[in-house]
């Protein structure tokens, strides 16, 4: 089914969005979509959508199931406390991707802004997941809970950043691991964190995750893999745990 | 009224700017239409646009825009406009009726030069009018300078900022150079002279974000003679560049670096690698210490010359820049800049804290002397 978005609010978008999947719509094309927030929110059906145009803040905010496609750049806040379903953007993301995201996939193929990660957690089976072709500015994995981020520096993206990462990486993470193919100046690391090497368990947890995402973007698997890897680890479960006892 | 400002919002300010570097003149449809896509981001408590090289046929004169409570104001106001200016002409602002806007103040513009003894007072043609500006704003009840720069104007009210366009009729007017704002006022009132652009001169500044140093800022421009009259932070970042890059003559890279200055943790690894700028940034810092912006902030800066979008120093607030043939766009959210261009060049997140700069490849202060040039080569 497709739906032109052009000029629709987003509240007309989504209550058309959703109407269709109510009605056992499976998978969904969105044409002409500029800056609509909210797209799949909180839908817990596993229906595909696909996004031609820009979607706005806070795309798959609380979605539990759908596979969104964006063959264009994303806004801030994507999947935000997203719990299952997978985001593919083909293009760069914005600010505060995954806030609070608790289950899922979420792969960008070029660069993501600030705070990247922020608050992702998991439980038991429930592990988000996020792989960024390119590169990340400050903030990423800030206050990092749970779940893995792959960060892989690739010259996918428009920001034109030298390194692959910014400044205070890391800070405030206490769990969760995050990968990344290439090393990172002491600097950059937040006070919370460690780069450690990788061991057999992580080149697989690696291999898995870029496999997909290299399918997903028909990219060469192997290509990426050549790169040198690091693991980014919080070194305490309780960073705060004494900062209210004295 | 009382439904529609208890209502909750989940919002924040939108902004939008774009500019020809060419100087090519554009319909001011365009940033309205831009700024409609950002129509969430405000919560209809204040809109408002500057537009460059609006006014050809008086580009020498200052064109003053100005809202009055009530005549008297307007009076009280005429008396010291005739005392410091010429003026050449004096008009209401067009508008039209539009749903969206609510009630008016009485919105005048005049096009005005300096007395003639204005040497008398020993200060630069543009201080004076800066003097004449706060006179106005400090002491008359009722009567705001909203806009005060040559060949442009700013143009805000209480509304959505698409419908805030509108009623200005900016459909109608020609610049090379637009920015435009919707606010969600968080801190400060939402009153007609309270929305944005924040303007000096022509100097027009569009916020997202709320400035924590307002104190600071305020007491610092003090001392140089600004007063601080519009009941809200962002007109200190005006007055800011007013200070920094017309008065102390610094390149725009650098009075963004006073205002999103360094860490000193950044200032202390460049040095120990070497680098020389380092010692530049500590002196920024020490100099314009009572200047540094605190708080989150993305911003668009108009002027005559150009455009420039700056972040706060850890990006707190969004901010997308693009181009397009001899076109800049920087806007809070790229479907924005979409919406009024297609086949964009380049599309990038600036860094935080790093401007992203717009420039006229012939700027208007050489305008006058490039004309002569070519004269008297014809």
């Amino acid at each position: 089914m497709i739906i032109d978005a052009k000029g629709l609010h987003y509240r007309e978008l989504n209550e058309q969005v959703r109407a269709a999947v109510a009605e056992g719509e499976t998978d969904l094309t969105l044409l002409n979509v500029n800056g609509q927030r909210y797209i799949a929110d909180a839908i817990d059906t596993p229906v595909s959508i696909i996004i031609e145009g820009v979607p706005g803040n806070d795309l798959g905010v609380f979605m539990n199931g759908p596979s969104l496609v964006v063959h264009a750049n994303g806004q801030d806040h994507i999947a935000n406390t997203m719990n299952d379903g997978k985001i593919i953007v083909h293009g760069d993301a914005g600010d505060v991707l995954g806030y609070g995201m608790r289950g899922g996939k979420v792969f960008v193929k070029g660069d993501v802004g600030y705070r990247v990660g922020i608050h992702m957690k998991e439980y038991k089976d429930k592990v988000p997941v996020m792989v960024i072709g390119g590169k990340a500015r400050d903030f990423f994995g800030e206050y990092m809970a749970g779940g893995t981020l792959i960060l892989l520096g690739l010259d996918t993206g428009g920001n034109g950043q030298d390194e692959i990462a910014g400044n205070y990486f890391g800070t405030g993470m206490h769990g969760g691991v995050i990968y990344v193919r290439g090393r990172l100046d002491d600097y950059q690391l937040g006070k919370e964190v460690k780069q450690l090497e990788l061991d057999d368990e992580d080149r697989a947890v690696i291999r898995a995750y870029v496999t997909e995402f290299a399918t997903d973007f028909g990219m060469d698997t192997e290509e990426i893999l050549k790169g040198d890897f690091v693991k980014i680890k919080a070194v305490s479960h309780r960073p705060y745990g004494n900062l209210y006892a004295y | 009224m009382k439904g529609r400002i208890h209502r909750r919002n989940i919002s924040g300010c939108g902004l939008a700017g774009m500019m020809s570097e060419d100087g090519r003149l554009m319909s001011g449809e365009g940033i309205i239409r831009s700024m409609e896509v950002l129509h969430d981001r405000s919560n209809g408590l204040g809109g408002g646009f500057a537009g460059y090289g609006i006014y050809p046929d008086r580009q020498d004169h200052y064109a003053l825009h100005i809202m009055y409570d009530d005549i008297k104001a307007k009076e009280m106001t005429d008396v010291l406009i005739d005392e410091w200016f010429e003026v050449d002409a004096e008009e209401v602002i067009p508008t039209r009726k539009v749903p969206g806007v609510g009630k008016a103040p009485l919105l005048w513009r005049y096009f005005v030069k300096p007395s003639a003894d204005f040497n008398e007072c020993g200060v630069c043609e543009e201080d004076y009018v800066i003097d004449a500006v706060m006179l106005v704003n400090s002491t008359v009840e009722g009567a705001f300078i909203f806009s005060s720069g040559k060949n442009m104007g700013a143009f805000k009210a209480v509304g959505f900022p698409e419908d805030v366009g509108k009623f200005y009729r900016l459909d109608e007017y020609e610049g090379y150079t637009w920015i435009g704002h919707g606010r969600f006022p968080t801190n400060t009132p939402g009153w007609w002279g309270g929305a944005h652009p924040f303007t000096i001169l022509d100097w027009a500044i569009v916020h997202n974000g709320e400035i924590s140093s307002y104190g600071i800022n305020k007491r610092y421009l003090e001392m140089f003679g600004y007063k601080c009259t519009m009941l809200t932070d962002t007109e200190v970042v005006a007055y800011s560049f007013d200070l920094l890059l017309r008065r102390h003559n610094l390149p725009i890279e650098l009075a963004c670096k006073a205002l999103a200055a360094s860490f000193w943790t950044d200032i202390d690894r460049m040095k120990a690698q070497g680098k020389k700028v380092a010692d530049v940034y500590e002196a920024l810092r020490m100099v314009y210490g009572g200047g540094l912006l605190n708080g989150p902030f993305a911003i668009i800066l108009g002027h005559a010359n150009g455009m420039v979008g700056l972040s706060d120093r850890v990006k707190l607030r969004p901010l997308v820049a693009a181009r397009k043939d001899d076109m800049l766009y920087i806007a809070s959210e790229e479907s924005a800049i979409r919406e009024v261009a297609s086949g964009l060049d380049k599309v990038w997140n600036p860094k935080a804290g790093e401007p992203v700069i717009g420039e006229l490849r012939i700027p208007v202060s050489n305008t006058d002397a490039v004309r002569e040039l070519e004269e008297t080569v014809a």
